[in-house]
């Protein structure tokens, strides 16, 4: 198996693009990664989205994205893994890279939901639910977190603990020119916001927005920044069904998975990206990572500690939260962004001396879950 | 746009109607916490669109202090005309006077058909096919419970009467200009009570699109800045929309706050920018330049620049638009349902 390089990058800002179609955001974000990587040519393209074909009314999605770069004919694949798509499709384009099937890659996420009224988005997220177990109930994915949040408030912290996920994604998408919001939120602000589902409140919840996030691989060549460890694992779907409703195995067994491929445990871990599409869930990725202890989570994220220059930096260009969550396109955002982190193009958002980072990407409540780590390469 | 020969205002006028409905009366029944508003008027069980465009109309002939039947022109602007087929524009010529030598008309272009009413009264009165012609925006808005649109759709209305500009003019127009595009964010179709609205929709590429484009078109028209102007009105759907929008433009909350009523009234739909205009002329004085840009769903806006002539100081008699906000008696969710025929016998 071949080590795999990240060889480009192209992200787009989150934000509403009324007038622009998903082609369009694709090809841009595509176009650059490809430019950033200086490659003449793409083997293969995995298109990461969740849900244009309710949001878009769109399928076959991986023809549409390849005619829409300029490149038919091409091999190209989609996947779908619920709000996990991006870290999922990285997944299989490092496959793709390391077994020598192919030599570049391209995988572009790309989600646009302001073409829909919220109430399908709504319906989007919870189709990440079972069908015919749970999302018939009329429960919504919010009303599913609110309900591990309440047991987490009850086993472990206060409520403003772990509100201040949300608070510290925030502060750190300041100046962030791919954020959708690069702008500070108090505590206060964020906790005297009305209730979504009680506890949850409105300011701990990841926005509508559109984006697009590429990135090329192509095989190692020990410069720049490789793939380490990559890995996939699923839950039962339900919160239901599981021993423990908190428990996140998902995202603990791709952890544990990412980390021995890449020869690590979570200490040597320098930088994270976590899942924060609500703030309970940023605050169990951060346990399951093994960043911190089960029920110490929301402790850490409201220290000093998960910032750029603190012991574990979090969500350094503002996470789900203030960066956005373009369903299809967050994964491919969060790997770009730890990416960017190890090959010292952060900007005012570099952790210093960093050499792995790891990026955690979430589907349904954690029923399935990709762990991307990222190095430094030697040279 | 400019006329061949100058128009300007010849008499004004504004009526809301006395009842109010609190946002938190809203919360209430739904259990929500919104307040785009503060309140919102409630029209009286024998109110609609046509008899506070009459309380508007009425007062502006009175203010003018001309002959009725001098107008040549009456046209109604709203998008809840009370019959589907039957102007509302013949009741309101009938009632003011001005019948039968009258051209009338019912304008619909959402919010903004009452400026598009003045748009067609400045084109007739400056090709001087008529001496006088009066514009009405006014509405009894349709929000249906439990949306979004419940806390702010409200009702009001505001008349102008436009003619040659002389020293007899309140204040003249400089110049206008409208803006259209194809862009669906509200609508409702025929037979339907309530409207659909697109949600985000209606911000970002629908009231601020067409808001900013009409208004700077028209600065760049006319060489003027923001600053120059002492006051400005916005298409006023909630609190918070024009107030960005006159950010926007470089506007600041000082030009706006005369005529930023919606907190206390609500969405006045049609009636929303002329009820706008008309609070600004009650404090106006002359000299005092005034921005104005309306906006309709659908979507466009109109923009129009007026400066005051002294003639306004002998011309707004009369309870002045505070006067009916102030005057006000509120109503809990039952009673405005049963003035909105939404419960019946």
């Amino acid at each position: 198996m071949r080590n795999v390089k990240v060889a480009g990058i192209g992200l787009l800002k989150v934000k509403e693009y009324w007038d622009r179609s998903i082609q369009d955001l694709f090809a841009e974000t595509s176009l650059k990664a490809i430019k950033d990587a200086g490659v003449e040519s793409i083997d293969k393209v995995y298109v990461s989205n969740m849900s244009a074909a309710l949001m878009q009314d769109q399928l076959n999605t991986a023809a549409l994205m390849s005619d829409a770069i300029g490149m038919p004919g091409i091999s190209a694949s989609r996947v779908e893994a619920g709000s996990a798509s991006g870290g999922v499709a990285f997944h299989e384009a490092v496959q793709a890279v390391a077994s020598g099937y192919s030599d570049t890659v391209l995988v572009t996420g790309v989600e646009k939901m302001s073409d829909i009224l919220p109430d399908v988005v709504t319906t989007a997220l919870a189709m990440a639910e079972e069908q015919e177990y749970t999302a018939y109930t009329g429960v919504t994915k919010t009303g599913i977190a609110a309900m591990i949040h309440r047991l987490y408030l009850d086993r472990y912290a206060e409520a403003s603990e772990v509100c201040m996920m949300a608070v510290k994604s925030h502060e750190h998408a300041v100046g962030c020119k791919h954020a959708q919001y690069p702008f500070k939120m108090s505590i206060e602000r964020a906790m005297s916001s009305p209730m979504e589902a009680n506890p949850i409140h409105m300011m701990e919840c990841a926005g509508i927005g559109d984006g697009a996030a590429a990135i090329v691989l192509v095989p190692a060549d020990n410069a720049g920044v490789e793939v380490a460890g990559s890995a996939i694992a699923t839950d039962y779907t339900s919160i239901a069904q599981r021993l423990d409703p908190m428990a996140m195995d998902a995202i603990r067994k791709a952890a544990d998975r990412a980390y021995k491929m890449a020869g690590i445990t979570a200490k040597k871990v320098d930088l994270a990206e976590v899942h924060d599409d609500f703030t309970i869930n940023g605050v169990l990725g951060v346990e399951g990572l093994g960043l911190a202890k089960d029920g110490e989570g929301a402790k850490l994220v409201s220290t000093e500690e998960v910032d750029k220059a603190g012991k574990i930096p979090i969500n350094t260009f503002g996470g789900l939260k203030a960066r956005g969550n373009p369903l299809g396109a967050t994964g491919i955002y969060q790997v770009a962004e730890v990416a960017l982190q190890l090959r010292g193009d952060a900007g005012d958002h570099q952790v210093e001396g960093a050499k792995y980072g790891v990026a955690q990407n979430s589907g349904g409540m954690a029923s399935i879950c990709a762990v991307n780590v990222l190095r430094r390469a030697k040279k | 746009m400019k006329t061949i020969r100058q128009v300007g205002l010849v008499g004004y006028g504004a009526y809301v109607p006395m009842y109010r409905l609190e946002a938190s009366e809203i919360n209430r029944m739904w259990g929500g916490f919104g307040a785009p508003v503060e309140e919102k008027t409630v029209v009286a069980v024998d109110e609609d669109t046509i008899t506070i465009a009459v309380e508007a109309a009425k007062q502006a002939v009175y203010r003018a202090k001309i002959t009725p039947s001098e107008i040549g022109a009456v046209f109604v602007g709203t998008e809840s005309k009370p019959y589907a087929v039957k102007p509302s524009g013949t009741i309101v010529a009938e009632a003011i006077g001005a019948t039968p030598n009258v051209s009338t008309a019912d304008f619909e272009f959402a919010c903004k058909a009452g400026t598009e009413a003045m748009q067609a009264c400045i084109g007739l009165v400056g090709s001087g096919m008529y001496k006088y012609a009066m514009a009405i925006g006014a509405d009894t808005a349709q929000g249906k419970p439990h949306d979004a649109l419940e806390y702010t759709a409200a009702c009001g209305g505001a008349a102008f009467i436009f003619g040659e500009r002389s020293a007899e003019t309140i204040a003249y127009l400089e110049a206008s200009h409208s803006f259209v595009t194809d862009t669906p964010d509200f609508w409702r179709r025929s037979k339907e009570m309530y409207p659909m609205h697109g949600n985000r929709f209606t911000g970002a590429p629908a009231y601020f699109k067409h808001i900013t484009s009409a208004g700077k078109m028209l600065l760049e028209e006319t060489g003027y800045k923001p600053e120059d102007f002492k006051w400005a009105v916005f298409h006023q759907p909630n609190t918070k929309f024009p107030i960005n929008a006159s950010r926007m433009l470089g506007f600041t909350m000082d030009q706006i706050k005369p005529g930023l009523v919606a907190p206390k009234i609500g969405n006045t739909y049609a009636g929303s920018t002329p009820v706008g205009l008309a609070a600004t002329l009650d404090i106006a004085e002359p000299r005092d330049k005034i921005f104005v840009v309306s906006y309709g769903s659908g979507s466009g806006s109109d923009a129009f620049i007026f400066t005051v002539q002294d003639a306004i100081l002998d011309k707004r008699e009369g309870p002045k638009l505070s006067s009916f906000i102030d005057r006000k008696k509120y109503v809990d969710y039952a009673t405005y349902l049963k003035h909105r025929g939404q419960i019946v016998q």
